[in-house]
């Protein structure tokens, strides 16, 4: 499902030398499969994630997803294939508030080749226990009840594969195990393939595969 | 969803800052529409074929402030031109121009009630002339043209019988002068016998008398001729000593005033064709008495010469305002870029492209554009309408707030040509948005 080969980044210091980030040999993952990749604060882990998702490019390497090699893509048929393969929860959620449950759901689907279905946004929310709250504008919604929004949005186009950055960071502990645990009945239900990456260590226990960035990350001694 | 509803969340979450943005729009928009449709029904109105008559014959002088003068009821008038003249076009007395005319209306002005125009003149004013479009002139229910027999007899437009609260069987005194002087010497009375349905012509806002009556009247007698040449039979002055039971007129009667002693201040001619009237035109000017004129040529001059001028400073003007209200659209849309730069991100993080993102800041412009266009399209007319007494009563042109002008057509297009070029900018910053950055900066 997703092979990173060779993968390396790295940054530019104000003094113009390169400042290493990521040199990750080899990294696998299943078809349905769900990780936690763990790893302190400022290792590199929203790096890997944007380098999965196309946002960012690597210097160097491979980065394979579901048999199409990312790197090789150009922007346009990177944010394609992102719109129509990948889903993404953000730390901070990232709802846009102008817009209510419902439709930030339906954004969601919006820039995809499938047809946008507020049919499909509307199963996800009862999915997420949020049948009450369509019309409900983020500022208006909890902070776990806005977390769950992010989470049925990431699935609304029916993603291959789930990038979640830090998604309980900004939950507080009661409700952590709520939300992973969410995410991945979710992304068992739907058959989508799970990648969070977490600070935390409590989060990861919750997953049968973990990985420790550090350990994965060849650049991680020089940060 | 589409990009249109994204765009209008946009606009929505920023409502304030849209609505006056809008508004700003709006008011440009409005204006420009004030000025084209007011400039073109005005121009119309002033242009359109003068009803049923071809020249306009007055003392030479200024062409202009003939036109004015006698069409328009507006300006003090040009001196008197002989009464020979205006025989010179009646069958009856052999005229010299009768070849070629149809008819002369003649026009004697002099007085005034409560500021309208009085005009001394024959019933053919309602008989024979006609307004708009061949149009002829009717009276209100239960009136009448004025007799050529009753001197005193007085038809009024419909602007005067509003605004003085006059009708038939009224009287009114004529006061000396063009225009209302708190002194103004106060004449006979006449007796009003007609309305004049509106026409939306400049003879809404006038009285008109029987011309008999007007010569009749203190002051209007050219006593030099007179003096000069005293008239056989004495029946030079118009002395109150013969009885004609038709002129009863207050206790009294009277003669008509002796030719000698008339004058008359313009004359309507209505020449027999396009061909004769050139004839007359030609005639009359190679003379010293009199000139002819075109009135409708005059007025295009006029309108031409300064009113256009006028009107372009005015939509320059307009066109300004609307380039302003569109930069502060690129201001307002500019200045949310930073707040929602993180916005931009996300969904490029869900799949929209540089283009995409950039075309939503685009439709944004153009719906904030366009609105205020349509809301102004909207003002426009309503200012049309609010303004519409007052041009009818100023000019007796009437203009409905629905009148439309061809160039409403452009703006719309225009606008949203604007909205893109202005949407441009902000659009860019959308498009060059650096998605990993805009992500991991704190909200």
């Amino acid at each position: 499902m997703l092979v990173l080969t060779e993968v390396k980044k790295s940054f530019t210091e104000p003094d113009g030398s390169p400042l290493p980030i990521l040199d990750i040999p080899e990294f696998r993952l299943a078809a349905g499969e769900q990780i936690a990749m763990v790893g302190r604060s400022g290792c590199g882990k929203t790096t890997l994630l944007h380098i999965i998702a196309g946002i960012a490019r690597p210097d160097s390497g491979k980065v394979e997803i579901d048999g199409t090699d990312i790197t090789r893509l150009s922007e346009h048929q990177r944010d394609r294939f992102r719109a129509d393969r990948l889903g993404y929860v953000f730390q901070t959620f990232n709802l846009l508030p102008g817009f209510s449950a419902l439709e930030n759901v339906v954004l969601g689907m919006t820039f995809s080749r499938g047809r946008s279905s507020r049919d499909r946004a509307r199963r996800l929310l009862e999915r997420v226990g949020l049948a009450h709250r369509l019309t409900h504008k983020p500022p208006m919604l909890s902070v776990g009840e806005q977390q769950r929004v992010a989470v049925a949005r990431a699935l609304a186009n029916q993603p291959k594969l789930l990038l979640a950055d830090e998604p309980t960071a900004n939950v507080d502990a009661g409700h952590q195990r709520q939300i992973v645990d969410l995410i991945r009945e979710t992304c068992q239900e739907e058959n989508v393939a799970l990648l969070l990456v977490t600070h935390a260590l409590e989060v990861s226990e919750q997953f049968d595969r973990v990985e420790h960035l550090e350990q994965l990350n060849m650049a991680v001694s020089v940060i | 969803m589409s990009l249109l509803t994204i765009a209008w969340r946009s606009i929505q979450q920023r409502r304030l800052a849209s609505c006056l943005t809008a508004f700003s729009m709006a008011l440009g928009v409005a204006l420009v529409v004030t000025v084209v449709v007011v400039h073109r029904v005005v121009r119309d109105s002033f242009t359109a074929p003068a009803g049923g008559y071809h020249l306009v014959v007055g003392k030479k002088g200024s062409k202009l402030q003939l036109v004015l003068n006698t069409v328009y009821h507006l300006q003090e008038p040009i001196e008197n031109i002989p009464y020979s003249v205006y025989t010179d076009f009646l069958p009856e007395r052999g005229g010299k121009y009768i070849a070629y005319a149809e008819f002369a209306i003649p026009y004697c002005l002099g007085d005034n009630y409560e500021g309208f125009r009085v005009v001394g003149t024959t019933p053919d004013m309602f008989e024979k002339l006609q307004y708009a479009n061949q149009r002829r002139y009717e009276f209100e229910e239960g009136g009448r043209n004025f007799k050529a027999e009753n001197f005193f007899e007085a038809v009024i437009g419909s602007g005067v019988a509003r605004q003085t609260g006059l009708g038939v069987g009224d009287e009114f005194q004529p006061t000396h002068g063009v225009t209302e002087e708190a002194d103004g010497h106060k004449h006979d009375a006449f007796n009003i016998v007609g309305v004049l349905k509106p026409t939306g012509t400049a003879n809404d806002r006038a009285l008109f008398i029987n011309m008999e009556g007007f010569f009749l009247l203190e002051g209007h007698a050219d006593t030099r001729k007179a003096e000069k040449e005293p008239a056989e039979g004495d029946d030079a002055a118009p002395e109150d000593t013969h009885l004609h039971a038709e002129n009863d007129h207050a206790g009294h009667s009277h003669e008509p005033l002796p030719e000698e002693q008339r004058e008359v201040t313009a004359l309507l001619v209505k020449a027999r064709n396009d061909v004769f009237a050139n004839h007359l035109h030609n005639g009359i000017n190679e003379g010293v008495e009199a000139q002819a004129v075109y009135p409708i040529q005059v007025v295009q001059d006029f309108f031409d010469k300064l009113v256009k001028q006028i009107t372009t400073v005015l939509k320059w003007l307009a066109a300004l305002i609307i380039v302003e209200a569109g930069i502060s659209i690129l201001v307002s849309i500019y200045n949310s870029m930073s707040d929602r730069r993180r916005e931009i991100a996300v969904m490029r993080a869900l799949g929209a492209g540089r283009g995409t993102v950039m075309n939503i800041v685009l439709i944004e412009s153009i719906l904030l554009s366009v609105g205020g266009g349509l809301a102004g399209i909207v003002l426009g007319h309503g200012l049309i309408g609010v303004l519409s007494p007052f041009i009818a009563e100023q000019t007796s042109v009437s203009i409905s707030f629905l009148e439309f002008d061809i160039i409403e057509l452009a703006l719309i297009p225009t606008l949203i040509l604007l909205a893109v070029i202005i949407g441009f900018l902000p659009a860019v910053v959308a498009y060059r948005t650096d998605v990993a950055k805009a992500l991991t900066s704190n909200p």
